[in-house]
């Protein structure tokens, strides 16, 4: 057993051709963390992930996976279970020979566990199927059954919710959830903001290879700092008020209707509310409102040349759908 | 102690084999063949005349396994041998669990390993089996008796079967420089197909040099000439000079294949699937 870290990444670099698909990352998953990489599609997500374990050889930089190099062998992947993009299997084999043909190569005890495993993942009536004949969501299922059997202390999931129905998406973060609770450190990639947001404690957030953020979710929602949103039986009146209060920043029109504001303190709340009453706008909600992952993911990535880029061709697609209509 | 990494996933490789349609066509042709040929045998008064023992097959069931190898050496053989041999890396490609074995307890040399084992191992079996089958059939359509070496003396039965078998053993070293081909093909292209086609074109390219002319003196040193050197055993006295090139001729072909197929195996990106 180490003490190093599940995952240390230190300038990983990939790179096709003149294209870079993962730009100098540096992350470490801290044992207990779940931890949400976090990117639109294309991102160098995937590319990043397959590094970690083996997959790809980097073009620079260095991966560790409990202080050891997978690149020089697969021993520095015991204890580590998942999967990059969507779980394979053989087709032509039946879901229970597919875990034990995988536990065989483990080389463990692991095909004692099968028929366990197959619980967990609620295929049990399935295991004599054929791979073949499986749903994605199975698939999927299966694809966590195969990691549970090496008894992983760091699990590797890759957009492990992609594809499925929204029944199977709230299963397989109930099982997440029941993993990690068990102590199992969790790397999760995704585009959805509300996954990471519900399963993770820790993010960094890629943009075109690069990491833009890294830290607590909790961190990144304090730097990012909260907002008020009020609303009052005439927001008009509300409003002068506000821009005239004393530690009362940032007002403008919220989504949604109402105003949104920053305040300096908790104090300027408590006078603002005061103020308000005596003006004669009545009070309908003063509520803190927390930046979403959402916000924050934006917050990040806004300003960003190739998004106004990607916004001009967007415009001008539909101008010409205009024109020509 | 759990066993070592190629017996773990050779094993394996067996047990996938065995469930594929692809590896029942090869051995399927394996013994269906030698017995189409002896039924028509049985059925017809004459033999193919132009081939070493071809006009024995009336005489001694013996005769069949041999004008079979003869006959089996330009496409059928390599085909049921870069059948599996050519699949047994790509279709992990196909099937993007290249990954999901990778990421287990076994190094890819472990996999590339047992791969090339397992595809060896199907070879020998489809030989075993086509022998073995064309040895029983031949016997029944023309009885078990003694045959004509190709220096024109009698061999007994019981000392025929031997050399029989022993041409058979023989006859694996090209069958397994195909293999390695097949091998090192599919671990390239990626595609069964392409490694399958690839292979029987490589061998058929071959043979098209030596109508170049001055190049007909690379006849002994082709892939398919080796498919002959079983016929030194039955001269008297046995003529191992073939067997001997065969054998290193053979492994200039094979080993440079695995080398290619093993290094550009443990070397490459993982991607897709």
């Amino acid at each position: 057993m180490t003490d190093a870290a599940p995952v240390e990444v230190r300038g990983l670099t990939k790179r096709y051709g003149r294209i870079t698909a993962v730009d100098d990352v540096d992350l470490t998953v801290a044992a207990g963390d779940v931890f949400g990489y976090l990117g639109p599609n294309g991102a160098g997500k995937t590319t990043s992930l397959r590094m970690m374990l083996g997959l790809i050889r980097p073009s620079a930089g260095a991966v560790r996976i409990f202080g050891r190099d997978p690149q020089v062998s697969v021993a520095a992947l015991a204890g580590v279970a998942g999967f990059v993009e969507a779980p394979r299997f053989y087709p032509y084999l039946d879901g229970r020979t597919n875990l034990r043909l995988l536990a065989g190569l483990d080389g463990g005890d692991g095909a004692a566990h099968v028929e366990e495993v197959l619980e967990v993942v609620e295929l049990t009536d399935r295991g004599r199927d054929k791979v073949g004949g499986y749903s994605h969501g199975m698939k999927q299922r299966l694809g966590i059954a195969a990691a549970l059997l090496r008894r992983p202390r760091l699990l590797v999931l890759d957009e492990p919710a992609t594809g499925l129905d929204p029944g199977g998406m709230r299963d397989m973060r109930q099982l997440i959830h029941r993993l990690a609770g068990d102590g199992i450190t969790v790397l999760l990639s995704s585009h959805l903001l509300a996954e990471v947001e519900e399963l993770c404690n820790r993010v960094a957030i890629v943009r075109r290879g690069r990491i833009v953020y890294e830290g607590a979710l909790d961190d990144l929602r304090r730097a990012a700092g909260s907002t008020y949103r009020l609303r009052t039986t005439d927001d008009a009146r509300a409003r002068q008020v506000c821009v005239a209060q004393r530690g009362i920043e940032d007002v403008e029109d919220a989504a949604g209707g109402g105003l949104a504001f920053r305040p300096a303190d908790e104090r300027a709340i408590a006078e603002l509310s005061l103020a308000l009453i005596e003006s004669g706008a009545l009070l309908l909600e003063l509520a803190p409102r927390l930046a979403t992952l959402e916000d924050l993911f934006f917050q990040l990535t806004e300003g960003d040349d190739a998004l106004a880029a990607d916004a001009a061709r967007i415009d001008r697609a539909a101008q010409i759908v205009e024109e020509t209509a | 102690m759990s066993a070592p990494g190629t017996l773990r996933a050779y094993r394996w490789e067996l047990r996938k084999l065995r469930s594929q349609k692809r590896t029942y066509l090869g051995l399927g042709a394996a013994v269906l063949v030698p017995v189409i040929f002896a039924v028509a045998v049985a059925l017809q008064p004459g033999g193919p005349e132009d081939v070493a023992f071809g006009r024995y097959v009336h005489d001694t069931g013996l005769a069949i396994p041999l004008v079979l190898l003869l006959f089996g050496s330009y496409w059928l053989f390599p085909l049921i041998t870069a059948l599996v041999a050519g699949d047994i890396v790509a279709s992990e490609d196909h099937n993007g669990t290249l990954k999901t074995i990778l990421t287990r307890s076994v190094e890819r040399w472990h996999v590339f390993a047992a791969k090339t084992l397992a595809a060896l191992s199907y070879a020998m079996l489809a030989i075993a089996l086509t022998g073995g089958v064309a040895i029983v059939a031949g016997v029944l359509v023309s009885g078990f008796n003694p045959i004509t070496s190709l220096s024109g003396t009698e061999v007994s039965a019981s000392r025929g079967l031997v050399l029989v078998g022993a041409s058979l053993l023989v006859y694996l070293l090209p069958i397994a420089a195909v293999a390695s081909i097949a091998l090192l093909f599919s671990t390239v292209f990626r595609n069964s197909a392409a490694a399958i086609v690839g292979t029987l074109m490589f061998s058929l390219l071959l043979q098209l040099l030596t109508i170049i002319p001055g190049l007909g003196g690379a006849q002994p040193y082709l892939l398919s000439t080796q498919f002959n050197a079983w016929q030194g055993l039955l001269r008297t006295p046995a003529d191992w000079e073939p067997i001997v090139r065969a054998a290193w001729v053979c492994a200039l072909y094979a080993v440079p294949s695995l080398v290619g197929g093993f290094l550009v195996f443990l070397r490459r990106d993982v991607a897709g699937g």
